[in-house]
């Protein structure tokens, strides 16, 4: 299977012919070798195909809002090619045989790398360490530990997982939340609309003291830990100020993610008590979204993680309270950073391939063959992406099986045009191949 | 008139005024021997309650009746997430039924105005959680202009669990629209979020002093305190709030003559409010319970009398 695509620009804005061969690059520059396929890619993007570090498959236990195979098609139409799945499904991926489970779901699939993510804590209780080792040595080869949803609250066990995880390489992504500062009814950011709403509301102070006991452990322990779906201000300082320690000390390292709605989407939206925009952690300010938009352009923040959490329509059809957290993220990723980012002139394409590829594939310990340079013998695993098409989202459009998409009726910059995984489409013209 | 009233938001100063004239001819009606007035005749309420109500589930029904509605009372106690159902599907089946008026009161705030999206017929909101409580803000409007004549330029201090009250978030929106100068008062853990921010937009004033405001009152609010808030670390002791916020016996000495004393019920006595305030001439805690009845009844005659029945 070859393909060619012919005219592209890179990320460091130069223009080439690809040819994609037997799952690699091949040849770069004018290239005259026939293929069997040709992709026109005048004034598209190649990127290197985009990584995930946070997504929600709900398979096994919630195959009604998404399987293995659904969201992997969310994510090639996405243009992914790698997405760690979170643990939090039914049972919890807390043992090497989940992980492997999921892995083999995702091969089965064979859309995306589907790449487990295993929980820190037996069954997500933030109790007893699961079984990490186990999970690392598995055919999953885990690597990021995360209780994603809940967070790992309990100091001593965060120590010891911040620990253990050094014998392989791991890392622990930490849902930020202090149980007593946002307890199980806050439901969106405590500030002057939730006073006004009657809402329980979920302060900003609460993820930004797991934060910076997160970072003391780390460098206490001289480990890795990484703030998943970072959402305010005071976070990003801590980070910055972590992130200018570890660089110093040299012995351990904080990495950040921030979802594309936490860039994008405001707290005010609640204003109707509608449950799609109910998400943990909650929309915040747009002062905490400035904050994160300028966190990522200067690379406090490493990477943007979808947090893709689909759900069952009557999952969502609550009280807001009541409602479930979360809402789809895989397939409109790119087109929200084109938009913020991009088109603000906060990122270039550069920054966009770092964020998007690069950085999440080096967290994840997938860089071996994902965010890599579009170059000569590296695997084909690549995103095509025209950077000046405007789509009006339609959530009947999605892939995925669930429809709690926020950015329903929102123009977009930005489209997906192919995505390769190892040289062969999973999406073409905008669609799945 | 807003075809839906799940806030005080849905209200012009004009509308306020309206329910206020029509609930006085209402209230004439509960003094005569037969009170049916025909305006509802046919028309079938649904009074859904989600969470546990005496009496404004029953001044609803009471209200209704009057105006000879067929009033049906829907216990759905517990929320319906816990039993598997969404409020979503919960409120079709009742709707399916084929009514004309949904009465809602329920235990999450925006409860109301979610439902108020999915079905085609009039919602009240009879309580939302911690957000609002519009036709217990219009009753005591209706209660107070009574008292005061006007409550133009009248000063009303309202006092209690700010935050988780919905009777404060309705009042204080309805009594800025009537023109009254409102003092929410309460220690800062009881304050509702970002106060002080809303407070400026929404031109209320806030102290954590009830002896710097009572003085300058034309009329005090007591509203609930829950025992409960003490395990959330709100205050630390019952008797703790009571001498910083309760209305004591002390306290009534220095309201000015006349005072009307205000509370939504049930009354926490000997917390928030000591039993000289409650029993006191001018305490109109039952005045407001008699209004209620008026004041619903003017509500449903102005958002059912114009609908057209259901098929």
């Amino acid at each position: 299977m070859s393909t060619l695509i012919k005219g592209a620009t890179l990320p460091d804005g130069t223009t080439t012919d690809v040819l994609v061969q037997d799952g690699t690059i091949a040849e770069l520059g004018k290239v005259t070798t026939k293929a069997e396929q040709t992709i026109d890619a005048d004034g598209l993007r190649l990127l290197p195909g985009l990584v995930d570090l946070h997504t929600h498959l709900r398979e096994p236990g919630r195959e009604d809002a998404e399987t293995v195979l659904t969201g992997s098609r969310a994510a090639a139409v996405g243009g992914f090619t790698a997405v760690l799945a979170m643990a939090n499904t039914s049972p919890v991926t807390d043992t090497a045989e989940a992980a492997e489970r999921v892995l083999d779901l995702g091969r089965a699939a064979g859309l995306v790398d589907v790449q487990p993510v295993g929980a820190v804590t037996k069954g997500l209780a933030g109790e007893e360490l699961a079984e990490l080792g186990l999970m690392a040595r598995s055919r999953a080869k885990v690597r990021v530990f995360s209780d994603d949803g809940r967070c790992v609250h309990d100091p001593r066990v965060m120590r010891r997982a911040l620990e253990y995880v050094k014998a392989f390489g791991g890392v622990v992504s930490q849902h930020s939340q202090d149980p007593s500062l946002a307890g199980p009814t806050a439901c969106c950011h405590e500030g002057e609309l939730s006073g006004q709403l009657g809402l329980p509301g979920w302060p900003g102070v609460a993820e930004e003291v797991i934060v910076a006991r997160d970072v003391m452990l780390a460098r206490h322990t001289g480990s890795r830990v990484h703030v998943a779906h970072v959402s305010t201000a005071g976070s990003v300082e801590v980070i910055r100020w972590a992130k200018a320690q570890a660089e110093r000390d040299g012995h351990w390292d904080v990495t950040a993610e921030v979802t594309p709605h936490h860039l994008l989407l405001t707290t005010d939206l609640l204003t109707g008590y509608d449950p799609t925009f109910k998400v943990n952690p909650p929309l915040r300010p747009d002062d905490d979204v400035r904050a994160l938009r300028a966190a990522l352009a200067d690379g406090t923040i490493d990477a943007v993680a979808t947090d893709h959490a689909p759900h069952a329509r009557h999952d969502k059809e609550h009280a807001f309270v009541d409602a479930a957290f979360g809402m789809l993220g895989l397939e409109t990723a790119l087109p929200v950073v084109t938009t913020v980012m991009v088109e603000n002139g906060l990122l270039d394409w550069a920054g966009v391939a770092r964020a998007m590829s690069v950085n999440p594939a080096r967290i994840a310990g997938l860089d071996d063959a994902h965010g890599r340079p579009v170059a000569v013998g590296e695997p084909a695993n690549l995103t095509l992406v025209d950077p000046a098409a405007q789509v009006v989202v339609d959530r009947a459009a999605s892939v995925s099986l669930s429809r709690n998409n926020p950015w329903h009726d929102r123009k977009l910059t930005g489209r997906i045009v192919a995505t390769l995984l190892r040289g062969t489409p999973t999406v073409l013209e905008g669609a799945l191949a | 008139m807003t075809r839906h009233l799940l806030s005080i938001d849905d209200l012009s100063t004009a509308d306020i005024e309206q329910i206020f004239t029509t609930a006085a001819e209402m209230h004439d009606v509960q003094r005569r021997e037969v009170k049916k007035l025909p305006a509802l005749r046919g028309r079938t309420v649904i009074n859904l309650f989600f969470e546990d109500s005496t009496r404004t589930r029953s001044s609803f029904e009471i209200a209704g009746k009057w105006l000879s509605a067929d009033v049906i009372n829907l216990s759905a106690k517990g929320s319906s997430a816990s039993k598997g159902e969404s409020l979503r599907d919960t409120v079709l089946t009742v709707t399916a039924m084929g009514i004309d008026g949904l009465v809602v009161r329920h235990g999450a705030s925006g409860a109301a105005e979610q439902i108020s999206r999915w079905i085609d017929v009039p919602v009240i909101n009879a309580g939302d959680g911690t957000h609002e409580h519009p036709t217990q803000a219009l009753l005591d409007g209706y209660t107070l202009t009574r008292k005061l004549g006007t409550l133009e330029g009248k000063h009303v201090a309202i006092v209690g669990d700010l935050t988780h009250s919905r009777v404060f978030r309705s009042n204080v929106k309805s009594l800025v629209k009537l023109g009254a100068t409102v003092t929410a008062v309460a220690p800062p853990t009881l304050m509702p979020a970002g106060v002080g921010d809303w407070s400026k937009t929404a031109g209320f004033a806030t102290s954590y002093d009830l002896d710097a405001v009572l003085p300058e009152a034309d009329a005090v609010m007591m509203l609930r305190v829950q025992r409960e808030r003490m395990s959330g670390a709100f205050f630390p002791t019952a008797r703790e709030y009571t001498v910083g916020y309760g209305l004591t016996r002390d306290r009534l000495a220095v309201l000015k003559p006349g005072t009307p004393i205000l509370h939504p019920g049930p009354m926490n006595r000997g917390l928030e409010i000591s039993a000289d305030a409650a029993d006191a001439l001018d305490s109109v805690v039952l005045d407001q319970v008699s209004a209620g009845v008026a004041v619903r009844m003017s509500v449903l005659y102005h958002l059912l009398a114009g609908e057209e029945t259901s098929a």
